[in-house]
């Protein structure tokens, strides 16, 4: 009979991942140009989002937008007609973007005219969070309609998440959201973050949110 | 489709170890996955059975220890765990403090194997 070994490994699953995500980071600083991800359920509002921001910063910083989606192309149709830039990533089934697809995204884009990147990850709160995709910032973005619940099922998209913008506050179920234990969860996965409500619809918050935006490129170019 | 990818860069760490330490068989892979993940064990075996066929890794059994999620109060010192997933507010239970921080329940690697 022959004898069991054990081997010790003691090795991180996503230790690869985050060696690329390093690099990107690297290479984005030497360019001066920010990035930062955008995760959220699908219908949440994440292209809204992006609209919003594009439109606000857009007068004063350049920006390009790299959109992940499992199929379809309709989300950078409808940002390319902002008169931005937008590199269609799809994942081809793949939940989520990983440090390597958005190495090759970035292989498209001339980064020395670019100010800020955004990315739109795949919409789903389970997958994006485990994998660092190179950006500065994370967002997650919770819509109104989604409920109050999320940062309860999927602790994870939140923990790693720079802020919290709760979308569709102009929804009636507003009135119930529990808006303070939102806060308090958040707070609780990870201490510094914020939450922020806003509507893309209506804009409430937008300013707070690009304002946010604003500084943070602003304390990286530092 | 998100655990076969991490199935296929388990089977690669592994097949990687086995070849170093001139491996003839793996009967185990132990990972440790904290609670905030969403993995699927039922999913990672039956990825990790398929991607393994005709490796030293064929037939290995995928056990994954679960890290609970552990907090610490930073106003006494308090170590806890909850259930991440159930309770809404959470508060210290030795002094009803809030201000906690998150010590475990973050993890995502492999740890061991056993080979023959």
């Amino acid at each position: 009979m022959k004898e069991i070994k054990l081997i010790d490994i003691k090795q991180d699953i996503l230790k690869e991942n985050r060696e690329s995500a390093e690099e990107i980071r690297k290479r984005l600083r030497k360019a001066k140009t920010f990035m930062i991800n955008i995760m959220a359920s699908p219908g949440a509002g994440k292209t809204s989002l992006i609209s919003r921001t594009i439109a606000k910063l857009g007068p004063k910083r350049r920006i390009a937008v790299l959109e992940g989606d499992i199929e379809s192309s309709i989300d950078s149709r409808r940002i390319s007609q902002q008169g931005v830039e937008a590199i269609q990533i799809r994942t081809g089934g793949f939940c989520h973007l990983d440090a390597w697809m958005i190495d090759k995204a970035l292989q498209e884009l001339d980064l020395s005219m670019l100010d800020i990147i955004l990315i739109e990850n795949v919409g789903n709160l389970v997958c994006p969070a485990e994998a660092d995709t190179g950006a500065f910032k994370n967002v997650v973005i919770l819509s109104v309609p989604e409920g109050d619940d999320k940062p309860f099922k999927y602790p994870l998209a939140f923990k790693v998440s720079d802020i919290t913008l709760i979308n569709k506050i102009d929804y009636p179920d507003f009135a119930e959201f529990d808006l303070k234990s939102i806060r308090e969860r958040i707070h609780l996965l990870n201490p510094s973050a914020l939450v922020l409500p806003i509507s893309c619809r209506d804009g409430s918050g937008i300013d707070e949110w690009t304002a946010w935006l604003d500084g943070a490129i602003t304390a990286f170019l530092q | 489709m998100h655990e076969l990818g991490v199935t296929k860069k388990i089977l690669a760490v592994v097949l990687e170890r086995a070849r170093e330490n001139s491996v003839r068989k793996v009967l185990a892979v132990r990972l440790c996955i904290g609670e905030l993940s969403d993995l699927e064990d039922a999913w990672l075996q039956h990825y990790f059975d398929h991607l393994s066929q005709n490796t030293v890794a064929e037939g290995a059994v995928i056990k994954v220890t679960r890290i609970p999620v552990q907090l610490q109060c930073a106003r006494c010192g308090d170590l806890f765990q909850i259930d991440i997933r159930r309770e809404s507010t959470v508060r210290c239970p030795e002094c009803g403090a809030d201000d906690l921080s998150l010590v475990s329940g973050n993890e995502y690697s492999i740890e061991d194997m056993e080979v023959i």
